[in-house]
């Protein structure tokens, strides 16, 4: 855990902790999908995990998310221990994710999707909703503004009122991203935000994550297969392989760890 | 030609029309841009503000009088600002195709000696950054989407509203100085510069000066009878004359909206929302409607599709007599409305007239022949119509289509409300200028250049056609020279290519007569001008007979599938023809006849496709022979080539027309090839992507040969 903020070489500001996971271990029956792992997410980074395939990174990203509750470890966020809380409340607390496999409604336009990433922000009750008089229809329009200032960060202006479904798989990432950053989170963990895409969409895709960070100085925690795009995206890597932790570090420092190699070009198992 | 060096009312630059709407037009919308999926609305008041706001923030920032400023972006409010703050403060606008690569931005910057730009985002900023230490001269850049550009060394990087509030925060000190340099603008200093996209070499920059661009305005304005009410759509490239004249002189001088797009890619549904009274395309903007119009009928469902088919059959016959706009729209005055009522009522006292006529008429049929009676009604439908004789059914008919299909289809395409249309640049089909035509858009044909400002000529209301350009625009004088060169004489012609004295003097002679390098007649009887070729690629085949490569060029380009062809022949004793397809169309067909590909260049080169084209070819050759002065150009061999012409290969200009010798130089393996007989050719052709990296593409092309028809002179020897 470390409070003080340093300046990258890139000119942003990386502020001191904001979660922190401490020797977390989980458990599926018999199954360690995770054993003992610790690491921190420090305000304003772009934080990687990777490892091969089953290292568990997912189930770590769900461990943040809430999804799981680890058997041991403790979440620490903002300085407090995090009790074991239903995915709902952690998305409260300021924690938005895309999930790997798209998770959108498909038969709702873009800006509808959208509009459900403000749900939490919206106080109106059902019957104000029904009416749509004084407080609904003035929240409704607060958060189209905000929500419309994101469909343009993520120039998908020409999709607003398109039903998903009918999308590409590129652009539903983007719309899946787009929702995720309507609630204003302040970490944003992104499962595979690349996966399956072209060079282009993943330079744009690339783009967009490096724009977040610095217009909205959203934390970013992610995971991602693509190397290329991890090691220049990221200020720090945990590298994670058969659910223990093999690497932490920036990516410089990643690159050159004996392990690391070894868990990605493998080594013969004597 | 008036020479005098002021207009009448002091109207004598854009600035002082601005002054002018402002006062007249206070209140009055001048700019819409749709931004955050709203449309934000900027009255004449607002906009003189802004703009003031900007000249005084150029002013602090150290433009000088005849400074240029490059402008780089999309169709922004923001931007025609930027142009019209440039003006104000004495310095000369130079907008560049936001598209270029860098290395074309960095000879249109040093040609100028550009020493501002004002532009959009970080790609454009990127870009001049990557050229910056090659241009001398270059001081500060404005840019206007702050978005990643916050880490920048901002030296010389100025965000365009920091420099808008600089501006009225040194108002009351600066605005002695906009005010007496604007005062120094007259009808003969410079307005703004153009590059021409540059067919041949380098771009050219066309210095246009006030006078230019307002007379031409003024006139292409009464020509149609624009007022302030129109509306019009900015999408097309700001860098290009055809914008700067519509969306900058004509609305100036008529105080009508400008409203800009959200994004390109919105841009089909933002037209729809805005529905233009005044519309300009060039022909690949229709053809892609159209084409899209066909594909999605082909998808719809029996009775829409028998519906569709059948009104616009209707329509080709009927729509020019029926369906075009009326001619004013403003509001009619008394006389006018009771010569309205009147004739409504006579419309309806006759056919109710008739109605009963046709019933009693019936029913006492009906009582003495019975049986007859009904054969003879059956045998025509519908029953009662019939006794409508021909122009009133067919109005009727056409006002019944109108609900059913012109209406509803105008409106998805964005046409609902459009009175005047234009489309120049290249020829346009006629079965797409048809199309249009006939659901009552008032699509018309203009001939014009860069160093014209525009117009040279235009076809009047009533007397469009889709293979003239049109009558002479109104003070434009317009000779033919003897190779059947066109050479005209306005008001818009151009002052001179900026420091380019050798192409000014080839160009435009002492009398102000310019060569416009296409080869036309006039029409005997209408008067009409037709165009049939660039001079200079109007050739001649080996055995003396004309080569008119664009004449045959746009036959082929008239199918939906052929989306560019290249004809190549002049000095040879035949004609052979690369081909590109357009792959929305072909893809289309391919889905719904099973046929798969992996891309384009698998689907360019699939048998089937090639039979198609060649049932293409061999009906353009048909069309060809019988001309007999063009009969030589028929295509003995084609080929479908296997990526299509691009303007970031050089293929093409930024405007999307191709550049022949470029063309023949870089395929020159497979112009070989089409001569000497060979059945197939393997290739391998450079393409550079849109960032400016290279790559190589390697094709087998299957080259085939077409029939070609005999021509109607050997029919009369035989």
């Amino acid at each position: 855990m470390s409070n003080e903020s340093y300046v990258t070489d890139d000119g942003r500001t990386i502020g001191p902790t904001v979660m922190e996971m401490k020797n977390i271990t989980l458990r599926f029956g018999g199954v360690k999908a995770i054993t003992d792992i610790s690491f921190d997410i420090r305000e304003g980074e772009i934080r990687a995990i990777i490892g091969p395939n089953g290292a568990g990174k997912s189930s770590m990203l769900n461990v943040i998310s809430g999804f799981y509750v680890p058997q041991e470890g403790e979440v620490w966020y903002k300085g407090a221990k995090r009790p074991p809380m239903k995915p709902y409340q952690v998305a409260g607390q300021g924690i938005a994710r895309t999930f790997q496999n798209i998770a959108l409604f498909e038969g709702m336009t873009v800006l509808d999707n959208v509009m459900t990433g403000r749900l939490r922000q919206m106080k109106a009750n059902i019957f104000e909703q029904a009416i749509w008089k004084g407080k609904a229809e003035r929240e409704e329009v607060e958060n189209r503004e905000k929500v419309e200032r994101i469909i343009d960060f993520l120039e998908i202006q020409a999709i607003r009122k398109t039903p998903v479904g009918r999308l590409p798989y590129g652009l539903k990432k983007r719309v899946e991203l787009a929702r995720a950053l309507a609630a204003e989170p302040s970490i944003l963990l992104l499962d595979e935000p690349m996966a399956g895409m072209n060079v282009e969409e993943k330079e744009d895709m690339s783009r967009f994550i490096l724009d977040m960070n610095d217009e909205f100085g959203t934390t970013i925690a992610l995971i991602e297969h693509d190397m290329g795009v991890v090691m220049d995206l990221s200020d720090r890597v945990v590298v994670m392989d058969y659910g223990k932790k093999i690497g932490d570090g920036t990516p410089d420092e990643v690159r050159n760890n004996q392990d690391v190699i070894d868990a990605y070009l493998g080594v013969a198992h004597d | 030609m008036a020479q005098s060096s002021q207009a009448t009312g002091g109207l004598a630059s854009i600035p002082a029309l601005l002054q002018r709407n402002a006062a007249q037009f206070a209140d009055k919308d001048a700019y819409r841009e749709k931004e955050f999926g709203i449309w934000q609305t900027w009255t004449w008041a607002m906009t003189e503000k802004e703009i003031e706001a900007l000249a005084l923030g150029l002013i602090n920032l150290g433009v000088k009088q005849g400074d240029f400023v490059a402008i780089i972006g999309r169709n922004r409010p923001s931007f025609y600002w930027s142009m019209v703050a440039a003006q104000s403060v004495g310095a000369v606008p130079v907008p560049v195709y936001n598209d270029s690569a860098a290395e074309e931005m960095e000879y249109i910057l040093g040609h100028c000696g550009a020493k501002y730009a004002i532009v959009e985002d970080q790609e454009q900023v990127d870009k001049i950054i990557e050229i910056q230490d090659k241009l001398h001269t270059f001081e500060h850049m404005v840019y206007i989407d702050p978005r990643g550009l916050r880490k920048y060394d901002h030296r010389q990087l100025h965000e365009f509203s920091h420099i808008q509030a600089q501006g009225r925060a040194a108002h009351d000190e600066l605005i002695g100085e906009l005010k007496s340099r604007r005062e120094k603008l007259d009808y003969d200093s410079t307005c703004v510069m153009l590059y021409t996209s540059g067919t041949t070499g380098k771009p050219k920059g066309v210095v246009l000066s006030n006078r230019n661009v307002i007379e031409s305005a003024k006139n292409s304005s009464d020509f149609d009878s624009l007022t302030g009410d129109e509306e019009i759509l900015s999408y097309l490239p700001m860098a290009w004359v055809g914008d700067f004249i519509f969306s900058v002189g004509q609305a100036y001088w008529c105080g009508f909206c400008v409203n800009c797009p959200e994004s390109a890619e919105t841009m089909m549904t933002d037209l729809r929302e805005i529905g233009p009274t005044y519309y300009f395309a060039p022909p690949r903007i229709f053809e892609t409607s159209l084409t899209n119009v066909m594909i999605r009928m082909e998808d719809s469902g029996d009775l829409k599709y028998a519906l569709f088919h059948h009104f616009m059959d209707f329509a080709k016959t009927t729509g020019e007599k029926y369906g075009m706009p009326k001619r004013s729209l403003a509001k009619p005055d008394m006389k006018r409305r009771v010569k309205n009522a009147f004739r409504y009522a006579m419309g309806i006292g006759f056919a109710m007239e008739t109605l009963l006529e046709n019933g009693v008429r019936m029913a006492f049929t009906k009582l003495r022949h019975g049986s007859k009676a009904r054969e003879h009604f059956k045998a025509k439908d519908p029953i009662l119509l019939n006794l409508y004789r021909g122009n009133l059914r067919d109005y009727f008919k056409y006002r019944m289509g109108n609900v059913l299909v012109y209406g509803p289809l105008k409106d998805t395409l964005g046409f609902g409300r459009v009175r005047v249309g234009y489309t120049a640049g290249e020829a346009i089909g006629p079965e797409i200028f048809e199309f249009y035509r006939s659901l009552g858009i008032n699509l018309k044909q203009l001939y014009g250049q860069t160093e014209a400002t525009v117009f040279i000529t235009a076809q009047p209301d009533g007397e469009v056609r889709a293979d003239t350009v049109g009558v002479p625009s109104p003070d434009v004088e317009i000779k033919i020279a003897d190779n059947g060169e066109i050479f005209y004489r306005s008001p818009g012609t151009f002052v001179e290519y900026y420091n380019n004295p050798e192409s000014t003097a080839s160009t435009k002679d002492a009398e102000g007569w310019v060569a416009t390098g296409d080869a036309g007649f006039f029409e005997e009887g209408s008067g009409h001008l037709r165009i049939i070729d660039r001079a200079k690629d109007v050739g001649k085949m080996a055995d003396g007979s004309m080569f008119a490569p664009k004449y045959v060029e746009n036959k082929l380009k008239f199918y939906p599938d052929i989306l560019e062809a290249v004809l190549f022949g002049n000095g040879k004793d035949r004609c052979v023809a690369f081909i590109n397809i357009d792959l929305t169309a072909v893809g289309n067909w391919a889905e719904r006849n099973n046929i798969a590909y992996a891309s384009y260049q698998e689907l360019a080169g699939h048998p089937k496709v090639l039979d198609s084209i060649q049932g293409h070819v061999e009906a353009v050759n048909r069309s060809v022979a019988d001309d007999p002065m063009l009969a030589g150009c028929q295509i003995h061999r084609f080929l479908v080539l296997h990526k299509e012409l691009d303007a970031d290969d050089g293929e093409m200009t930024r405007t999307r027309k191709v550049r022949r010798v470029i063309v023949a130089d870089k395929f020159k393996d497979l112009v070989d090839g089409l001569y000497d007989g060979s059945a197939s050719v393997s290739t391998n052709t450079e393409v550079t992507y849109e960032d400016g990296r290279k790559g190589s593409i390697s094709a087998t092309l299957e080259l085939r040969d077409a029939k070609v028809a005999p021509t109607a002179s050997k029919i009369a020897a035989e």
